[in-house]
């Protein structure tokens, strides 16, 4: 009975690892990114022409960017592609990614249904805007996973000067008592929806409840002009430099993680600061319309 | 190891300090789930009966589709009822997705077909002479009815507890006709997969153990209900 075990287990590992195997002779990066940019078409462009130049093969995880930091600092990956520059910096600086290119940014946009029940349109502060939504307790979607949008989100929320309500909750973390914090605006579950879940999902949900939401452009765009039946919501809130979103490419540390494929990752986070993928992404356009502007070099076309 | 040991510390002190989040979340969970069930049941259980008790033709077909049903993906039913009731569907007008209500609906649709096939077996099982016996001493059908009802009344309970199980695990569903919304359709479950995904895998574990937990309680619950019934 135990020999028959010891066998299928056997049987299972090497079934499992045979593959692993083969894969192994081929290059493959595993980097987790946000799901604004798995959304926004953007890496279906830059990562083919990658691979095609250096042989190396990109698994994409697209999650929040809490998630995608979270799969660097364990390991599971050998590259993240983020944006919440802060929480960026702060990730290289605990040791656990080894530096971070700035790669290219978009912008974050309001958006709400034409009818604009608030009367944000017009409105150029986001915060400005953000606090008319609140005080007509129009309904207003937020991401709440704690992504680089929502991040954003809770930035402005605080701009507005609203009394915000902070909740706690204590968990244990290595044996000690930690708390976890979460802010959001009073009215939570009645105008107020925090979703928890990624942008594409919020803006249709945003569309479906008539719904005010902060959204990055790039999804935005491919939302509204790249699908059949396009969003029906529109930018109500733009241009505020409160609105800046900038993406940082960060390849894991390997003194920290051995296991992670530094060189390769080293080779992506070149590549997208050079001349070629600059200009790629400087010409990636969502219905004519520009939706990344790069970081690395100023004048890349 | 540290990990399932944290998460199980963390489950302790959310649920000992009666953190109001998770009661919030468990309180909808319950709401949800226990209506579903209830309504699932009071369809379920007489379809069962009425479709183990009579003879029409294709009767051995519908109980093979029933069957087929139970192997009903969650999403299929979260995306047959999100066409229906989106705001660009027939039932748009209504304003029901993202409600409890949208959730209650996908539910019910995915636990009849467990209600009645359960019921169907249990009450097959149960020897014809006793319906036979019953309507020759004078028994009029509703009394017959309810003879079998007690006489079957393990397995239908156990169909009722399998339907509930179903629900209360289920993510699909909430997520997709719920929409996970904070205070208002946040599940368990739904709450887990968003804690996983924001890698907060502490707290997401911790809301594991508070599901089992809840499900333990409701449980033990059926089980004295299904005790008490039997003496």
């Amino acid at each position: 009975m135990k020999t028959g075990l010891a066998w299928i287990l056997t049987l299972l590992v090497a079934g499992l690892t045979v593959p692993g195997t083969t894969q192994g002779a081929e290059k493959v990066l595993k980097m987790s990114t946000t799901t604004s940019t798995e959304n926004s078409g953007l890496l279906d462009v830059l990562l083919p022409e990658f691979t095609k130049e250096t042989g190396i093969q990109i698994k994409v995880l697209a999650k929040g960017t809490g998630a995608a930091i979270r799969d660097g600092m364990d390991g599971n990956v050998d590259i993240i592609f983020v944006h919440a520059k802060e929480r960026e910096e702060k990730f290289v600086s605990d040791g656990y990614g080894a530096y971070r290119l700035a790669v290219m940014h978009n912008d974050f946009v309001i958006l709400g249904p034409a009818a604009d029940p608030a009367g944000v349109k017009g409105t150029h502060d986001a915060a400005k805007a953000l606090k008319k939504i609140a005080i007509r307790k129009a309904r207003f979607v937020s991401r709440g996973d704690d992504s680089g949008t929502h991040t954003k989100e809770k930035a402005l929320w605080k701009a507005t000067g609203l009394p915000l309500k902070t909740e706690t909750t204590e968990i244990v973390k290595q044996g000690k008592r930690q708390q976890v914090f979460s802010q959001h605006p009073e009215g939570l579950g009645q105008w107020y929806l925090s979703i928890g879940q990624g942008m594409g999902k919020t803006l249709t949900y945003a569309e479906e409840k008539q719904a005010y939401t902060v959204a990055d452009r790039g999804t935005y765009l491919k939302y509204k002009f790249g699908r059949k039946q396009g969003l029906d919501l529109k930018i109500l809130c733009q241009g505020d430099p409160e609105l800046f979103n900038p993406y940082g490419i960060i390849p894991i540390n390997p003194t920290r993680h051995p296991h992670v494929k530094f060189k390769w990752a080293d080779r992506l986070a070149e590549w997208l600061v050079s001349p070629k993928a600059q200009g790629l992404i400087a010409r990636y356009k969502i219905a004519g319309q520009q939706a990344f502007f790069p970081d690395a070099i100023a004048n890349a076309r | 190891m540290d990990f399932l040991i944290d998460s199980f510390l963390s489950a302790m002190l959310l649920i000992g300090s009666l953190d109001p989040g998770l009661l919030e979340i468990i309180g909808v969970s319950l709401k949800v789930s226990c209506t579903s069930t209830l309504i699932a049941s009071v369809i379920g259980v007489p379809g069962g009966f009425i479709i183990a008790f009579s003879e029409f033709p294709m009767k051995r077909l519908l109980i093979t589709i029933l069957n087929t049903l139970l192997a009903l993906p969650t999403v299929v039913v979260g995306l047959f009822v999100y066409a229906f009731i989106s705001r660009r569907g027939i039932f748009g007008v209504f304003d029901l997705l993202y409600t409890p209500k949208a959730m209650i609906i996908g539910q019910v649709i995915l636990i009849i077909p467990i209600v009645a096939t359960f019921t169907i077996s249990a009450v097959s099982r149960i020897d014809d002479r006793y319906r036979k016996t019953a309507l020759t001493v004078g028994a009029n059908l509703f009394q017959t009815a309810w003879m079998l009802v007690r006489e079957a009344r393990f397995g239908i309970a156990a169909a009722i507890i399998a339907a509930f199980g179903r629900v209360i695990a289920e993510v699909g569903i909430s997520m997709m006709l719920g929409g996970n919304v904070r205070g208002f359709t946040r599940t368990m479950t739904t709450a887990m997969a968003l804690e996983y995904d924001k890698g907060q895998f502490v707290l997401s574990v911790a809301l594991g153990i508070a599901l089992l937990g809840v499900s333990f309680a409701v449980n033990l619950f059926f089980n004295y209900f299904q005790g008490k019934v039997r003496v």
